[in-house]
């Protein structure tokens, strides 16, 4: 197996935020957290384009290089994990990441920063496999459950995909030989008709 | 008298449990155990596939993420 990753496709992104929604409620994250965004460029502006956006899973991970407890670990699939009883809080990882992806709960009256949280990609954490205390910290273990991540699989447009690198790759190439390139193959043209096809 | 301190005793200790927070600075369980050992829960796991079988979990992964996601592999031809 390759290494576990996260694409989005631009053309098929409709900013639905069904990923975040479903990242939420599967893992039961606090309010303020968000594991998952969709980010939009050029927003209501016709050829608006939408990703949704987490941690990337990366192999160089910048916030394990920066955190001074070592709290970072990474699983046999590549999947980067930390430990939150480890963690202290110092925000250094959310300094790091270049995706914004670390996220810290406000515990405490006066908003002191708590223990960073952040996409497990459905791995949950160093705690026992399906415990209660892997829940509470880390959220569900779908991989360990057989499944994929909840936000790849309840998005509408399968436009999140998530999973082993070489299949995720070979689902995407051979969508982009099928639909050509360009916004008026697919997206935008396709609903709205383009300058191009207005033309021919 | 004697009914009347122990009932509010126990009233007290109940009340400050539960107010208490469980602590989160403890070592816990570790676990190394890799993503295929499964989580033991079976109503949680999805069937057709093997704990403690990597290649079994990584084609229930595959296969998965083929019919959930690659819906040119699904359209009719």
């Amino acid at each position: 197996m390759a290494r576990m990753k996260f694409i989005c496709d631009a053309e098929r992104c409709i900013e639905c935020n069904g990923c975040v929604t479903a990242c939420k409620n599967e893992h039961e994250v606090p309010w303020g957290v968000n594991r998952r965004r969709v980010v939009t460029l050029n927003d209501g502006v016709p050829g608006e384009k939408s990703i949704s956006v987490a941690c990337m899973h990366c192999s160089d991970a910048p916030c394990m290089a920066v955190c001074p407890v070592n709290c970072f670990y990474k699983t046999e699939e590549g999947v980067v994990l930390h430990d939150k009883d480890v963690c202290i809080g110092c925000g250094y990882c959310s300094y790091a990441c270049p995706f914004g992806a670390p996220q810290f709960p406000s515990a405490g009256t006066f908003g002191v920063r708590g223990k960073m949280d952040k996409c497990t990609f459905c791995a949950g954490g160093p705690e026992e496999h399906g415990s209660q205390a892997e829940f509470e910290k880390y959220g569900r273990n779908r991989l360990a459950e057989g499944k994929l991540p909840a936000c790849a699989e309840m998005c509408s447009t399968k436009a999140l995909l998530a999973g082993d690198g070489d299949v995720v790759s070979e689902i995407f190439r051979q969508r982009v030989v099928q639909r050509g390139k360009g916004a008026e193959v697919w997206g935008w043209g396709t609903a709205y008709g383009s300058a191009a096809k207005q033309g021919a | 008298m004697r009914k009347t301190l122990l009932l509010s005793a126990v009233t007290g200790v109940l009340l400050l449990t539960a107010c208490g927070e469980k602590p989160q600075d403890q070592a816990g369980v570790r676990s190394d155990k890799p993503a295929q050992a499964g989580t033991g829960v079976a109503a949680f796991t999805q069937p057709g596939w093997t704990t403690n079988d990597k290649a079994s979990w990584s084609n229930q992964l595959k296969a998965r993420a083929n019919y959930g996601m690659n819906d040119h592999q699904r359209a009719p031809k």
